[in-house]
């Protein structure tokens, strides 16, 4: 999933400051699992800023509506009929949702409520870490389903740094290093073959090669 | 220009070699460059000269290498993937070699996060195994990464590092083998303190018949003092120094622990020429280079050889 976390309330209500009625929408995929944009956390800013302008003795209008994908189209046309109605609009979507809103109502103002941070998988209650950098040429076959691009904090292809002691990365000892994983992992296996390989330098052109990249399937096209 | 590396023609002679780190300056001055070249002048084969270690500012590798070069010393240029990316690389390996440099050794270098710049992007285009490739790559094949042909490949000696006393160990000398692979012709290790892991580790590259392959030189650092013992044990990721150091430089008067030091790197030497399998050490004396000719006159490896 790719996960966000909420800006904090002075950063969001800067950017809405010229305005006065303000559409709030969320995102009920990815952000509304990391808790960072879902039905939920759409209300609870609303809320926030209805308290805020409250004490503050400013007059806003907000409303709050929660679309099931803020990426796709047939959901963001949900907002065709309302949108008119408001000066802004604060999408609670990822950096891909915040887009495509403005993509499809390009006149409108649309403003971010979240930072983007990164995929990654829950791994347990509260905790979400990043998994992938999607870097467009998966190699996980060969590392035992550990990314060291994304979980090496030098993206090491051909083995550990000289910083890891006790399975720690010399980064932040919070985080366990990813080639000692990989490593164990292997071993488990009876797979540390593959580690005898010299890895060639990455394809970064299937990243960051030529701006934005794009998947485009004839057999998905109507 | 046409001259071979020191440090190659030293190793290939069968000679126990001794390298020296110098660090570059935190400013644009070169004298600071040349006094130390001048003060390890004589008492050592070749000298290393670090590549913005530990993500702090310095003046370049590379022109550090070129002055010490016009003091009339063997440089070996400390590159790390840490800041350029593999066309920067490419093309600083080829300037190296038109100066006149003859060694290069490759490394990923410290993460930028530990540095003066934390907010930098960590590059990492290629690793340093990726690097080392490369280099042998333009050298003996004559064409970069990609297969483009080079004019005139470059004349380069190639090192890379090993630290024995990292996790995970067994897995470590696997990836010396790597390295070796790869094409590395020298290996310099991170300090060794623990002696009784740095011979079992020894007794693996045996096993894996890389003491053959590859001139491997052991790391010296003479501590200065029992508060530095103590930090470097607890602070430096990948260093290993027993708690026996530790006690040892506390058991001394603060105003002795640098002759205390000194001491121990001397006896770690003498240790290492008798350990098969070691070609030569490779002393990193940190902000303290003249520190250097002591510890080379009185681990008996002074006068160098000429070659």
């Amino acid at each position: 999933m790719i996960t966000a976390e909420r800006k904090p309330l002075s950063e969001i209500k800067e950017m809405i400051a010229p305005y006065r009625k303000i559409l709030v929408v969320g995102c009920g995929s990815c952000v509304a699992e990391c808790a960072s944009g879902g039905e939920k956390e759409t209300g609870l800013l609303g809320s926030a800023l209805r308290m805020d302008a409250k004490s503050s003795k400013k007059e806003i209008e907000v409303k709050e509506m929660t679309l099931d994908r803020q990426c796709v189209y047939e959901f963001i046309n949900q907002l065709t009929d309302v949108i008119d109605q408001y000066d802004v609009v604060l999408s609670l979507g990822c950096g891909a949702g915040v887009q495509a809103v403005a993509g499809v109502f390009p006149k409108v103002h649309i403003v971010p409520a979240l930072n983007t941070t990164f995929i990654g998988e829950t791994k347990e209650a509260g905790l979400w870490v990043e998994s992938c950098r999607a870097c467009g040429d998966c190699k996980l076959g060969f590392f035992a389903a550990v990314c060291p691009v994304t979980r090496c904090a030098k993206g090491l292809f051909n083995g550990p740094c000289g910083g890891s002691r006790t399975d720690r990365c010399e980064v932040d000892p919070d985080v366990p290093c990813a080639w000692q994983l990989i490593v164990s992992r292997l071993e488990e296996m009876g797979r540390l073959d593959l580690l005898r390989k010299v890895h060639p330098p990455a394809d970064w052109s299937k990243q960051q090669g030529k701006g934005p990249r794009k998947i485009h399937r004839e057999d998905q096209s109507t | 220009m046409k001259t071979d590396s020191q440090l190659k023609k030293v190793l290939n002679r069968g000679e126990f070699a001794v390298t020296a780190e110098c660090g570059p300056p935190k400013g644009a001055d070169p004298e600071a460059v040349r006094n130390k070249g001048r003060i390890l002048k004589g008492y050592v084969d070749s000298v290393n000269v670090t590549d913005n270690q530990t993500g702090v500012v310095r003046l370049c590798s590379l022109a550090a290498c070129a002055l010490l070069k016009q003091e009339g010393l063997d440089p070996v240029l400390q590159m790390v993937t840490r800041d350029r990316n593999r066309i920067a690389l490419q093309s600083d390996i080829l300037g190296a070699s038109a100066l006149g440099i003859r060694n290069i050794l490759c490394l990923s270098g410290d993460h930028q996060s530990f540095g003066n710049q934390p907010h930098s992007k960590g590059v990492f285009d290629i690793d340093s195994v990726q690097l080392v490739q490369a280099v042998r790559q333009m050298r003996d094949r004559g064409h970069i990464i990609g297969g483009d042909k080079l004019t005139e490949p470059p004349r380069l000696f190639i090192g890379a590092v090993a630290n024995p006393f990292a996790d995970p160990f067994k897995y470590r000398v696997a990836r010396l083998a790597t390295k070796v692979d790869a094409g590395a012709e020298f290996i310099q290790t991170q300090c060794i303190y623990n002696l009784n892991r740095f011979k079992e580790w020894m007794g693996l590259v045996k096993e894996y018949g890389l003491d053959n392959q590859v001139y491997i030189l052991g790391g010296i650092t003479p501590l200065k003092s029992a508060r530095m013992a103590e930090y470097m044990a607890a602070q430096v990721a990948g260093m290993d120094i027993p708690v026996e150091i530790i006690n040892r430089m506390k058991s001394v008067p603060a105003k002795e622990q640098r002759q205390e030091g000194i001491r121990i790197a001397v006896e770690t030497i003498e240790a290492l020429k008798e350990i098969e399998g070691v070609h030569g050490v490779h002393i990193m004396a940190i902000e303290w280079e003249d520190a250097v000719p002591q510890i080379v006159e009185e681990g008996k490896l002074f006068p160098r050889p000429e070659v």
